[in-house]
């Protein structure tokens, strides 16, 4: 993943406009908590077979991405969340440990961007 | 354009930036918000809030969006509560199922505010009409009828139902209204209405007709009454007592007395809702309504307050004088009938 695009500034500068600079902290920080807990429960879910938990963690995260414009880990999340839905989890195995390790480039690129906001 | 009358709204999403960010979106708008983890935890706190609108997630842990509309759907308290589903964009299959569970509109996650703010705002706009539409149903149609329409909606269908038909007017009401001003004349039937009304719905009767000083009153429908004969008879003895008292009040006015004439049946009716879709009423046809109106028109020649069928005496469980006045050929009746009347049980 380009580190340039990681993050859609144009998308992530209209949030910052829409809910203001004191909430977007508290937006990322919520985003922060939520995403190693979403990560978790995906590879939870991955382990029991567990298609309808493993299609909504996906889901959750790629509608959250999605929102700060991390649109190349969200589209990656989406793909999980078809798996999914598609009873396909054999295929998913290897994308979750990317989109794993993926989520350290977002959490880095979103933290630059709102510093340097 | 500034359509944005502050709602308190419910905002339920698994997760926690979405419910962040539209809530903050919308409390940036004026509203007051809410908000709920899961479907589960939404549908508690609407028992004891009472919302405006809910914006709802489809997929959600516990309890997902289709399963809340359809709880929503199947409670007549809820079902008027707008619902905005609020979706990822790839999920536009499921908001054509949730439009059809019920759900008033929906929004694309990320949620783009000036779209968030028209679809709030027409929304509520809608529902705002839809409460004034049913407090003048609940004005005009007694709560007995407005639950049978929320509950049935308006099915213009009949059926037969056994129930008690009553007829009530103003004697010479035409010399009344010669002898004062029109606005004592109108003063006088909404005064004459609001006593009528009451003594009827404290019965559990449903006035369904207005005219003039007449009015006709039905129990034991829409909704089932058991004891529809004897609450008849009871409110009829309220409504003479109630006319007692105005009385007092308008001798006091130096003004003229009134006195009503009431004629209760009670029977097979077809009822029903009888009109077009837009604008319907509640209506009650057939052989035992013909005979209170003419039981009605037979107090006038007897010189009495009350007049009842024999079926109506017969069912009465109260301890209610009545006295058997003969039979008579009534009006457009092949039999003869026997009628009965009622006395008031104290006099004022």
């Amino acid at each position: 993943m380009n580190s340039d695009t990681i993050i859609d500034q144009v998308t992530f500068e209209a949030l910052v406009d829409a809910v203001g600079e004191d909430f977007i902290d508290e937006l990322l920080q919520a985003y922060f908590e939520e995403m190693p807990q979403l990560l978790a429960t995906l590879q939870h879910a991955l382990e029991n077979l567990d298609c309808d938990s493993f299609q909504r963690a996906a889901h959750s995260i790629k509608s959250t991405s999605n929102s700060f414009g991390a649109f190349q880990y969200g589209e990656l999340a989406k793909e999980l969340e078809l798996l999914g839905k598609a009873k396909d989890l054999d295929s998913a195995r290897g994308k979750v440990d990317k989109l794993t390790q993926e989520y350290q480039n977002v959490q880095h690129s979103l933290k630059v961007l709102n510093h340097g906001k | 354009m500034e359509n944005n009358t502050p709602g308190f709204l419910l905002v339920v999403d698994d997760n926690k930036v979405n419910r962040l960010l539209l809530g903050r979106s919308l409390e940036q708008q004026g509203h007051q918000v809410e908000m709920a983890e899961n479907g589960r935890v939404a549908l508690e706190m609407m028992q004891t809030r009472a919302y405006d609108l809910v914006l709802l997630d489809i997929e959600m842990p516990e309890m997902n969006g289709y399963q809340v509309l359809e709880k929503i759907n199947a409670s007549i308290r809820f079902r008027d509560i707008p619902i905005i589903i609020t979706s990822a964009l790839d999920e536009l299959e499921s908001v054509v199922r949730c439009i059809e569970l019920g759900a008033e509109d929906y929004l694309t996650k990320p949620v783009n505010p000036v779209l968030l703010r028209a679809r709030i705002g027409a929304s509520l706009e809608k529902k705002r009409l839809r409460d004034q539409q049913r407090d003048l149903i609940r004005k005009f149609a007694t709560s007995e009828v407005a639950t049978d329409l929320e509950t049935s909606g308006f099915a213009l269908g009949g059926k037969f139902v056994e129930a008690t038909a009553m007829f009530s007017d103003i004697r010479a009401f035409t010399t009344i209204a010669e002898s004062q001003s029109p606005e004592d004349t109108i003063d006088l039937l909404n005064t004459y209405y609001t006593l009528m009304f009451e003594a009827i719905s404290d019965q559990g009767g449903v006035v369904n007709q207005m005219v003039g000083d007449g009015l006709m009153a039905i129990f034991g429908a829409p909704l089932a009454q058991p004891d529809h004969c004897d609450h008849a008879v009871k409110a009829a003895l309220d409504m003479i007592e109630m006319i007692d008292l105005l009385n007092i009040d308008r001798r006091a006015q130096d003004k003229i007395e009134i006195f009503i004439g009431i004629g209760i049946a009670s029977g097979q009716v077809i009822a029903g809702y009888t009109g077009t879709m837009q604008r319907a009423t509640y209506t009650c046809v057939g052989d035992t309504v013909n005979l209170a109106a003419r039981l009605e028109a037979h107090t006038k020649v007897l010189g009495l307050p009350i007049l009842i069928d024999d079926t109506t005496q017969a069912a009465l469980i109260s301890p209610i004088r009545t006295k058997s006045e003969g039979s008579f050929q009534l009006k457009g009746k092949l039999k003869e009938v026997q009628v009965y009347s009622v006395f008031p049980s104290q006099k004022v």
